[in-house]
């Protein structure tokens, strides 16, 4: 990788952890409602294997964590927070929040709440691209509390059974909530259990981007080469809560701090000076832009953007422009008996 | 026009609909090569391979969340679950996926997905394979629901529903597979919204959906024969209501049963006897009734299965009661 995609990188990453440092504050101003599940700490798994992926061509979906999966994946980051936002401008109109990030033009097929429930959803993208007979592949990115789902299980079995191009991210940040992985799951190493269904799967290195992109690559490769489903399994923590409620109490101050020492933005920035790509006045530079960027450009929009119109509340439900054919009105009297 | 069987009809509309669209796939248990539970899919397989007739294992939540994932990218599944009581481990893909992913994208994404099931009694199957649920999904908003009475109905609601942006629920009935009657045989469409005159009548409108139209239509003959003039309405879709249809019915006959073969609570009569209450209220003569099963899981035993669902003369009677004759 050149430099100058290697400084793009880890200003993504910079962008990605303030985009969301800053939500949390206009959460803290009531601007923003609802759940929000914040991604600090996580920033080199989606960065990293989206950076592998063709975005925009490649389908991409994943849970309620879902901001930073969805800018990468190529949705404009001012909707994402105007979605946050609730407003009109919003990625989902404002009907989605935090939790349902949705755009299509790049083939983002969204957020979802129910832990879980991406994992088929996935698997269908999938059977899409498969019959059409594109290049295309899906990949869905979810957390190590979802592989105890059902859907888990029903699903990996499907994928396998009919050699889905799909390719299943697990980011493994060890807690389900306030559930430590080892209190709730009899296998913790997750990647061991898709061997169950014949799926190849590895664990690797969440905190460092290099090792992202490169095992990714090589999964993302054997996806694409329609050798079936992979799952690849990426150690992370995530720094912030659960959700904004979250006091963190069950885990030691202990393990946050060794966490923190393997700040994946910490971690690249520094082989990077080592790399003499850039130095820290460069990335102050760059902390400087991005901040800027954020507070003038993508939190204003969200700001300035008008709120969706109550008369508009039952837009959306069904297909707005279905064709009379399909549903009526009906002729009376056509059919008898 | 020939007269062809329920399950022939639902063939007929899957061969021409995966004839017509590449993206139409059909997917469900043993489907494919065995030819489908009520041959709804039989010789399908042969004609259009694996790759489109397809085969799920017993996971009804995940292969009906892969149909919507597909849908999603443009695919058209028809979704078969064998049986609308199996339909509840699919409840988190149809009601939390399904239903609310055009709502919660703003427009943006639509799951255009069939998803076909019997929701009736048969014989003696017992409680775990006899729920008919059609009011569960008559609430839930991003949801078509219909419930085809015949043949016709079938096959031409089916065939809209696959067309359709809209996901679609088909509930079918397990003792109506084998029913016959006419339909054309030039390509035909029918309306997934609108309630249907079946008889035209003037002294009481008798209400059905699916398998209680038969029994509406049953115990008209029997008013019929003692000189009362009953009206058939079948609500053909439980969601949306048509609730100018069943107004106008009402204005014009004042009394009104409504059949139903699941359980009275939170159900379709309940609900159409509200839209009644609103639209209509004063038209009135008479208090509405309800004809329903028991309330009760439905049991196997021949007799007490017998007395937990409703049958014609059940209607006959709400229907003379209403009409002050008893
Ligand atoms: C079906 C379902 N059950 C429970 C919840 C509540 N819940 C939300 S997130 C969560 C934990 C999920 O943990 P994990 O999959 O590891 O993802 P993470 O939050 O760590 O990214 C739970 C239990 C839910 N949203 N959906
Ligand atoms: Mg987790």
């Amino acid at each position: 990788m050149n430099a100058s995609d290697q400084k793009r990188l880890l200003r993504e990453m910079i962008f990605y952890r303030r985009f969301e440092e800053r939500s949390f504050e206009a959460y803290m101003e009531r601007k923003i409602g609802g759940f929000l599940h914040l991604y600090s700490g996580q920033e080199a798994v989606a960065t990293g294997v989206l950076e592998t992926a063709r975005c925009g061509h490649d389908y991409v979906i994943t849970g309620y964590r879902d901001h930073v999966h969805a800018i990468k994946a190529g949705a404009p980051a001012r909707e994402v927070m105007a979605e946050l936002y609730g407003k009109e401008t919003g990625s989902s109109r404002g009907r989605g929040g935090s939790m349902h990030i949705f755009d299509p033009t790049v083939n983002f097929m969204g957020g979802y709440a129910l832990v879980g429930q991406p994992f088929p959803l996935a698997a269908g993208l999938a059977l899409a691209c498969k019959h059409k007979g594109t290049d295309q592949i899906a990949i869905c990115f979810l957390g190590d509390g979802a592989n105890n789902q059902g859907t888990f299980h029903e699903t990996m079995n499907m994928a396998s059974v009919w050699k889905l191009p799909v390719l299943f991210v697990c980011e493994n940040n060890l807690y389900a909530i306030g559930t430590r992985i080892d209190r709730s799951t009899a296998v913790t190493d997750q990647y061991k259990r898709v061997c169950a269904y014949n799926i190849p799967a590895s664990q690797h290195d969440g905190q460092d981007i290099d090792v992202v992109m490169t095992a990714a690559s090589d999964a993302i490769a054997h996806v694409r080469a329609g050798r079936g489903p992979y799952f690849i399994e990426f150690m992370t923590y995530r720094q912030r809560g659960h959700s904004m409620s979250d006091s963190n109490a069950y885990r030691s101050k202990e393990e946050e701090r060794k966490w923190l020492e393997r700040d994946p933005i910490k971690i690249y920035g520094d082989r990077l000076k080592k790399a003499k790509v850039l130095t820290d006045k460069d990335i102050a530079a760059m902390e400087k832009s991005v901040l800027d960027e954020i507070e003038n450009d993508i939190v204003r929009f969200a700001e300035d953007s008008p709120e969706p119109r109550v008369e508009d509340l039952n837009k959306y439900c069904l297909d707005d422009q279905s064709d009379p054919r399909w549903i009526g009105p009906l002729v009376q009297g056509e059919q008898h008996g | 026009m020939a007269e062809i069987a329920y399950w022939e009809a639902i063939r007929r509309a899957h061969d021409e609909e995966l004839a017509h669209d590449r993206m139409v796939i059909a997917m469900g248990e043993d489907i494919g090569v065995a030819g489908g539970t009520y041959k709804a899919t039989s010789g399908l397989y042969q004609k259009y391979g694996a790759d489109r007739i397809i085969d799920t294992p017993i996971s009804e939540n995940s292969y009906t969340g892969i149909g919507i994932g597909a849908s999603m990218a443009g695919m058209r599944p028809i979704i078969e679950i064998m049986s609308i009581n199996f339909a509840l481990l699919a409840l988190d893909t149809l009601i939390n996926a399904a239903a609310k992913i055009r709502y919660m994208s703003g427009g943006r994404v639509s799951c255009p997905i069939v998803m076909r099931t019997p929701g009736g009694t048969a014989h003696q199957l017992a409680a775990q394979h006899s729920a008919r649920l059609a009011r569960m999904f008559m609430s839930t908003p991003g949801l078509r629901v219909v419930t085809p009475r015949g043949p016709l109905d079938a096959y031409g609601m089916l065939k809209s529903a696959v067309r359709c942006n809209d996901p679609v629920i088909i509930i079918e009935h397990e003792s109506m597979y084998n029913m016959r009657g006419e339909v054309p045989d030039t390509e035909t469409f029918r309306p997934l919204e609108g309630a249907e005159i079946v008889r035209v009548g003037t002294d009481i409108t008798l209400i059905g959906y699916n398998y209680s139209v038969h029994l509406c239509l049953a115990a008209a003959d029997k008013l019929a024969a003692m000189g009362l003039s009953a009206e058939v309405l079948d609500l053909r879709a439980l969601r949306p209501i048509d609730r100018d249809t069943i107004r106008r019915s009402v204005e014009k006959t004042h009394k009104v049963v409504i059949a139903e073969e699941d359980e009275a609570a939170v159900g379709v009569g309940s609900e159409i006897i509200s839209v009644i209450t609103e639209e209509c209220f004063f038209a009135l003569d008479a208090q509405p009734v309800r004809v329903h099963a028991a309330d009760v899981p439905v049991p196997y035993n021949r007799q007490l299965e017998k007395a937990a669902i409703p049958n014609a003369d059940d209607v006959l009677a709400a229907a003379l009661k209403v009409l002050g004759r008893v």
